[in-house]
């Protein structure tokens, strides 16, 4: 009972609930096309839980996701307009969200504000510079290969077997899994999460650590932003309203604990994966839209408690 | 190797926590430092460990000048923690812990064959190359988790070894390996500074022993040749006469009947009768099903078979009833359980009986804090006042403070669960003296503790609980150390 509950684990749900649509709508869900699309439906949200699995892990949680999102597809379209080099461009949005995140990590850590608090005030401020830069208009962009990351691979692509935005979302994923798993910082961030106390204690940088914890977040929520502007093609400083609560339930069904420590990047991903399948299992069933928002929440609720069943299980 | 703190002070605003202590330990050596709660053995710890700075003093660590200024250089220097929490990162491995913070790096990368060789060196220095170090450290049972700290500590380089209340949470065996593996550090050249409140551990394990008291040392000796009492002397500054005094007892009618009562898992079979005026132990190991038994008499815990009748009433149990039944309860988990520690001394010692305080379910807080001083003043809680939040008060007034809502709410029925952990033996000697008082008032009091001595001094009768069961109670005079721990342990 034990072990099997054990293995339970979020996979099992993705599985299930891909096999269930599979079932119901065996000629219009389970076909190449539309998994190519659940993937390219996952990459923005995906992108945005890698940092956000980090700075779950480590004990925080940060809620100014979605207002990052739109900040950086703000400065994309905004550098883009100004003549920058796609990449330039986009790596421009990802500085910006980079800095975001020193600004959040530097109140959390010298002023010892609550990471909730910080990016609670974050998350407007944010959009409230998004908005000002944007004038509160959407801008448009000059087309650029940017526009093409989230688009389904034409025939002359298929070499590529999947679209390139979520060929990037796959191999952040392994970088960031590597991370946390091989690597001293990473380590030191598990450890941050599990007892700072203790970490401090041993001599971890529990400050420096906590900085660039928030420093990965928001960079990850930029990089989303990237994928979000090329979904978009234009800056829009409204988009993303809400996606970091789409970001934390992913990260949470997951597996991963508000209490800190515990957190998998491959169960976030997943996570991520099955709010999509079940977004897009419930239009193919053309079941409308309240439905699905009622079984994403349904899923939240079982995921989490299955999860603390477990633990109170090897308890 | 030679540590020396001479004239140690620090003060906290107008209070002298430490007024010039002098304290001296040998590599080869184990130092007890005993003294009550507040007499300042955690503030010259945290002076030791870099935490605090001194106001005054020196240390020398081999002749050289030591002063850390955080607990990382302290660690550098060689000197070690192991807390009375266990200050572990749980979702860490074994091997991680062990090495958290000197992790051994090529690229940023973790080299982690190296890293669990180094744990496997540092275990096995202690005998326990049977711990993985692979494994996650919150799979581990508690007395293993304590050696993965002794094994950070040694893996550190630690010279000085500080043990702060090591044995609060294990079992005797363990506390015999502990002791064992102290013994084989101190061979190794290793000196061991031991922080505890059970006086019969300080004799058994340590070489010399310094006792402090009000910030300042007041005797130090050689711990074979000073008697017990002597030392408890010194601690409280008076003769503590009587640890357990015993006025007349007149014990009366059955008042909790407990008939094959079975838990969850545990108890599996437990049977007691409860007089009024009487004091009934329940000894046993850590884990024995002792606190389980409290809890499903309390109606805390499930229970699965068996009758519990309080006086008249024999119906299912829950907190709510047993408080109306006029039962109350004092949890051995004080500061998560027992007590709303952000909360103010009155507001716990009235939180389950507050409609005396107004008429609709209003309060006048000034009520309140009247009632509350009462007690304050009966059982000499040692706070600023009604107001003052519990977490500010020592562990023996806070313990006082959570015995005193049972005495607010004017229960028949007091369950005590390990009602003198963790506190000092002035606050254990009041609180046996008022358990002796209750008793004589006609009360009847079901007390667990793993402390067989204070069993023996307190109660009427004790019952020995082993893996779930419970034994018949048997009077205190049949009984004593020995025949209760083999019992305990399943071999009688």
């Amino acid at each position: 009972m034990n072990d099997r509950l054990r293995k339970l684990g979020p996979l099992t749900g993705l599985v299930f609930v891909f096999a269930l649509f599979a079932l119901l709508r065996p000629e219009h869900f389970p076909t190449a096309d539309n998994l190519q699309l659940m993937l390219l439906q996952t990459a923005v949200v995906g992108t945005a839980a890698l940092g956000m699995t980090i700075v779950i892990i480590s004990g925080g949680i940060d809620l100014s996701v979605g207002s990052v999102v739109a900040l950086s597809t703000v400065i994309i379209a905004l550098l883009l307009n100004a003549g920058a080099p796609p990449l330039v461009a986009a790596l421009g949005g990802v500085v910006i969200g980079s800095l975001c995140g020193l600004v959040i990590g530097t109140l959390i850590t010298r002023l010892k504000l609550a990471s909730f608090i910080v990016t609670l005030a974050m998350w407007g401020a944010l959009r409230g510079v998004a908005k000002g830069l944007a004038d509160e208009q959407m801008i448009i962009a000059p087309a650029s290969w940017l526009n093409g990351l989230l688009n389904a691979l034409t025939d002359d692509q298929r070499w590529m077997l999947l679209p390139p935005g979520v060929w990037l979302m796959l191999i952040l994923a392994l970088v960031v899994g590597g991370f946390l798993r091989y690597t001293q910082i990473g380590r030191h961030v598990v450890a941050v999460g599990s007892n700072e106390q203790t970490a401090r204690l041993c001599g971890v940088p529990v400050g420096k650590t906590k900085l660039m914890v928030y420093m990965l977040g928001s960079s990850f929520a930029a990089l989303a932003g990237v994928l979000q502007f090329s979904y978009l093609t234009v800056g829009d400083p409204t988009t993303g309203a809400g996606m970091e609560l789409d970001v934390i339930a992913a990260v949470v069904i997951g597996g991963a604990s508000f209490s800190g420590g515990e957190g998998k990047v491959s169960g976030s991903l997943v996570g991520a994966l099955i709010m999509t399948v079940v977004a897009n299992g419930c239009t193919k069933m053309e079941l409308p839209n309240w439905v699905q928002e009622i079984v994403t929440g349904g899923i939240i609720i079982v995921a989490v408690a299955l999860d603390r069943f477990r633990h109170r299980k090897i308890e | 190797m030679t540590l020396t703190m001479k004239g140690i002070c620090k003060c906290f605003g107008a209070t002298v926590a430490l007024g010039g202590v002098d304290l001296r330990v040998r590599g080869g050596e184990i130092l007890a430092l005993v003294g009550e709660n507040g007499a300042g053995k955690s503030t010259l710890m945290k002076v030791l460990s870099g935490v605090l700075e001194p106001d005054a003093g020196t240390m020398t660590l081999d002749d050289r000048p030591f002063s850390p200024r955080n607990p990382q250089e302290a660690r550098r220097e060689g000197i070690a923690m192991v807390y009375q929490e266990l200050s572990l990162a749980p979702h860490l491995t074994v091997a991680e812990n062990i090495v958290l913070g000197m992790e051994p790096v090529r690229f940023g990368l973790v080299q982690r064959t190296t890293m669990e060789r180094a744990a496997f060196e540092a275990l096995s220095q202690l005998g326990h190359e049977d711990i993985p170090v692979g494994v996650r450290v919150d799979s581990l049972p508690i007395a293993e988790r304590q050696l993965v700290e002794i094994g950070r500590a040694l893996a550190s380089g630690c010279k000085v070894l500080v043990l702060d209340e090591p044995t609060s949470s294990l079992t005797a065996g363990d506390i015999d390996r502990l002791f064992v593996l102290l013994r084989r550090l101190k061979e190794q050249g290793h000196a061991v500074i031991y922080i505890s409140h059970f006086l019969e551990e300080v004799k058994r394990v340590s070489d010399r022993f310094v006792v402090l008291r009000d910030g300042m040392s007041v005797g130090e000796g050689t711990t074979g040749s000073v008697p017990m009492q002597e030392m408890i002397t010194l601690m409280v500054g008076r003769e503590v006469a009587d640890l357990y005094p015993r006025s007349e007892r007149i014990q009366g009618d059955v008042i909790l009947d407990v008939t094959g009562l079975m838990g969850r898992e545990k108890p599996s079979s437990a049977s007691l009768k409860l007089h009024r005026g009487e004091v009934l132990g329940i000894a046993g190991l850590m884990g024995a099903g002792r606190s389980e038994l409290v809890r499903a008499i309390f109606g805390l815990d499930p229970v699965r078979r068996g009758d519990i009748r309080l006086g008249a009433y024999s119906g299912p149990a829950s907190p709510v009833r047993r408080w109306k039944q006029g039962m109350g309860m004092v949890s051995e988990d004080r500061k998560n359980e027992g007590l709303a520690v952000s909360l103010s001394v009155a507001d716990n010692i009235t939180l389950s009986r507050l409609n005396v305080f107004g008429p609709f379910g209003m309060l006048f807080p000034d009520r309140q804090d009247k009632a509350a001083q009462i007690w304050i003043e009966k059982l000499q809680v040692r706070s600023r006042g009604p107001r003052q939040p519990v977490a500010s008060l020592s562990g023996g007034n806070q313990q006082k403070v959570a015995i005193a809502r049972l005495l607010h709410h004017d229960v028949d029925v007091l369950l005590l669960d390990e009602p003198t952990r963790g506190i000092d033996v002035g606050s254990k000697a009041e609180i046996y003296r008022l358990i002796d008082e209750l008793a004589a008032n006609g009360k009847a009091i079901l007390m667990v503790s793993s402390y067989l001595p204070e069993l023996l001094g307190v109660c009427d009768r004790v019952a020995v609980m082993s893996r779930g069961r419970l034994h018949p109670a048997r009077p205190v005079k049949e009984l004593d150390e020995h025949t209760m721990m083999m019992e305990a342990t399943g071999a009688a």
